[in-house]
């Protein structure tokens, strides 16, 4: 399932050390990797993701871009057209918005509008989700907006052992990748890492848990949460399958159908709101491919439809998805 | 009577060759453009967006531009410049006719969507002024490469209202990068005229704010647009930064084939821009300087219209592509470009 290349050892590492670690590996290797984006430098990111590459890159690689993200994106996709890989971090996913007609105009559709004569090789990393406080604009999950669009990619780790390999990955694609990071996982998620070169595929979900009883589908932080379900459920017997997406756009169809087929009953988790989400598109391959296979109706579980998640901490907790909401949702379709 | 080539010189600034090349360049583009607005017409071409009136500055700079070197970020009124790059007429035949052999798209975009690999002119799409940030990228990355290309893209004054604009001028001015933005200002966005667009009428004037010089030429005298074409491309290239530039042209046509511009615009307006055009002011320059007889002038029409023959010939029995193309290029294919 992966390339690995000269990897030297393991630590323990955090998932922000990890993309960290991936970027400053793969700058290392090849020039034309730099970083844009708001606060990257000095501040090293408001989250700490570039922290110390300015200083150990200088200031042309890792530029602090003023406060404009279609010009962050714009930039990026003028600089992969002329040779360099781009990385364009968007502070939060809550502020892309500014840059969505660069990205799906313009990124999306180079490849396509030139019949392959031109192509978009950038990379644009944001965090999302929430459950940090962080209210209405700073705890989006609007991965689904961006998985409508042929053209891109999107990715979505949820072990430091991914976020290494995809970023790097990522970096080596010829097409435009949406690379986004549950801000939840940056601290709380940690796991083992190898010290070298690895490369983790695009377009491929993992089996994180082998199960025979009910199919967990997630990504992100989600993937932890539905784990902690998961393993509650364990001691009463019941053996769950989850499987870690981590590509959203190609989805893996295969995987999906293979451990939907196998379980029988089915619940997606995510943390954005249903309607016309990743969690549809995972339903309508299983309803088309699985039909025979199906033992109970497939189940979503997912934020609430409201227009994003409230400040007061009983507003947010209402929003999350949590270990318990997951937990009840799959004890419901074990009892189906 | 003809003047010495020291004479010539000493009043236009330039040789007699570059200004008969100048004067072959904008014929060449216009004579295209007729035929493809006849194409339309015809039935047999969908759609056609026109650069009538504003060759003289497009030709300017891409007579100043390194083709292959240098980069462009166009929009879609800039056929004279892909001309003078290197592109041909039987290349804009063909994506008018939709063929599968079309350089700039294979036949996927409209017409006056302009890209080409080879000579460093990016694809471009419908989004208004998504380009003059795309070269800024691309001057970002000549610099790292310590390259002195020279990145040059355009707008009309319309596209001046969006914000890409001001991004990306900020953005060039505050890293002092080695683009040249030009606004082709016609005075119309579509149907709305300058005065409904922006509070002042120079474009211009907005350079101050940035700190970079902003230059008003006349873009129906192709003399003053070939100095300050190549005043701006030189400054670019010698590290000094951004230039704005704002042409004011004419628009000679409809703003497309699809718009009917005796709408909006009177009937006297019309004909008094059609006594201003650039090509009938700059062949009687040319006579005047002694440059460029009737006869010559004939000539290189004649020399032009059976390259434009040929070419309308050869696209018209190009293929379409097939149907199953459709699903190609959406992710890298086996021999795309990859970076």
């Amino acid at each position: 399932m992966c390339m690995r290349n000269r990897v030297t050892g393991v630590a323990e590492k955090t998932y922000i050390e990890a993309i960290r670690d991936g970027i400053r590996e793969e700058m290392q290797r090849d020039d034309r990797v730099m970083i844009l984006g708001e606060d990257v430098g000095a501040k090293g990111g408001v989250f700490g993701v570039t922290e110390g590459l300015q200083k150990e890159f200088g200031e042309a690689r890792v530029l602090d871009s003023p406060l404009a993200e279609s010009l962050i994106v714009g930039v990026a996709i003028g600089a992969a057209m002329n040779g360099l890989r781009p990385i364009a971090e968007i502070q939060f996913q809550d502020f892309i918005m500014p840059a969505v007609d660069q990205i799906i105009s313009e990124a999306a559709k180079m490849r396509y509008r030139s019949n392959g004569d031109w192509g978009v090789p950038m990379v644009l990393r944001s965090p999302f989700g929430g459950g940090v406080h962080g209210a209405l604009y700073h705890s989006q999950s609007i991965e689904a907006i961006f998985a409508h669009i042929p053209g891109l990619r999107v990715v979505v780790p949820s072990t430091p052992y991914d976020a290494k390999g995809m970023i790097i990955s990522a970096l080596r694609d010829p097409d435009p990748v949406m690379y986004f990071e549950h801000k939840r996982c940056y601290r709380a998620i940690k796991g083992e890492v190898p010290d070298g070169e690895y490369t983790v595929p695009l377009d491929r979900a993992r089996v994180v848990r082998e199960g025979t009883d009910i199919a967990v589908f997630s990504y992100g932080m989600m993937v932890h949460s539905s784990l902690e379900a998961v393993d509650r459920l364990a001691a009463d017997g019941f053996s769950c399958e989850v499987v870690d997406l981590r590509s959203l756009r190609p989805i893996d169809r295969e995987a999906i159908v293979a451990s939907a087929s196998k379980c029988g009953k089915v619940l997606i988790v995510q943390e954005a709101n249903l309607a016309v989400s990743v969690a549809s598109e995972v339903a309508a391959i299983i309803s088309e491919e699985c039909f025979d296979s199906l033992d109970a109706p497939v189940m979503r579980l997912g934020g609430p439809e409201i227009p994003a998640m409230p400040f007061s901490p009983p507003l947010e907790q209402f929003y999350l998805v949590t270990p318990n909401k997951v937990e009840a949702k799959l004890r419901e379709l074990a009892a189906y | 009577m003809a003047m010495t080539r020291t004479e010539t010189k000493a009043r236009a600034g330039l040789d007699a060759e570059t200004l008969r090349l100048m004067y072959r360049h904008m014929l060449r583009s216009r004579l295209l453009d007729e035929r493809l607005w006849v194409l339309n017409r015809q039935g047999r071409a969908p759609f056609w967006i026109s650069a009538e009136g504003h060759e003289a500055v497009q030709v300017a700079f891409g007579m100043n531009l390194r083709p292959q070197y240098d980069w462009v970020a166009p929009y879609y009124r800039d056929l004279a410049l892909t001309l003078v790059l290197g592109m041909t007429p039987k290349d804009h035949i063909l994506s008018v006719l939709q063929r599968a052999d079309d350089p700039n798209s294979g036949g996927r975009q409209m017409p006056a969507h302009y890209g080409c690999r080879r000579l460093n002119i990016i694809s471009t799409g419908s989004s208004v002024g998504t380009q003059l940030i795309h070269a800024c990228g691309i001057a970002l990355a000549s610099r790292m490469r310590g390259e002195d290309a020279v990145t040059f893209t355009s707008i009309g004054e319309g596209g001046t209202s969006e914000g890409d604009f001001h991004e990306a001028l900020n953005f060039a001015a505050t890293h002092k990068l080695a683009v040249i933005f030009l606004v082709e200002n016609n005075g119309f966005a579509i149907s709305v005229p300058w005065q409904k667009q922006m509070p002042t009428q120079d474009v211009a004037d907005r350079a101050k704010g940035y700190g970079i010089p902003g230059v008003i030429v006349d873009g129906c005298d192709a003399i003053a647009c070939y100095r300050v074409a190549r005043e701006a491309v030189k400054r670019a290239r010698r590290g000094d930064g951004p230039t704005l530039i704002e042409a004011k042209v004419l628009r000679l046509t409809s703003h497309s084939s699809d718009d009917d511009q005796r709408r909006y615009r009177t009937s006297e307006e019309l004909e008094s821009d059609k006594e201003r055009d650039s090509l009938l002011r700059f062949k009687a320059t040319l006579e005047e300087l002694g440059v460029l007889t009737a006869a010559d002038a004939d000539e290189m029409r004649a020399e032009l219209v059976i390259e434009l023959n040929e070419a309308t010939e050869e696209a018209e029995a190009a293929p379409l592509p097939a149907a199953d193309t459709a699903m190609l290029h959406v992710y890298a294919e086996p021999g795309d470009w990859r970076g």
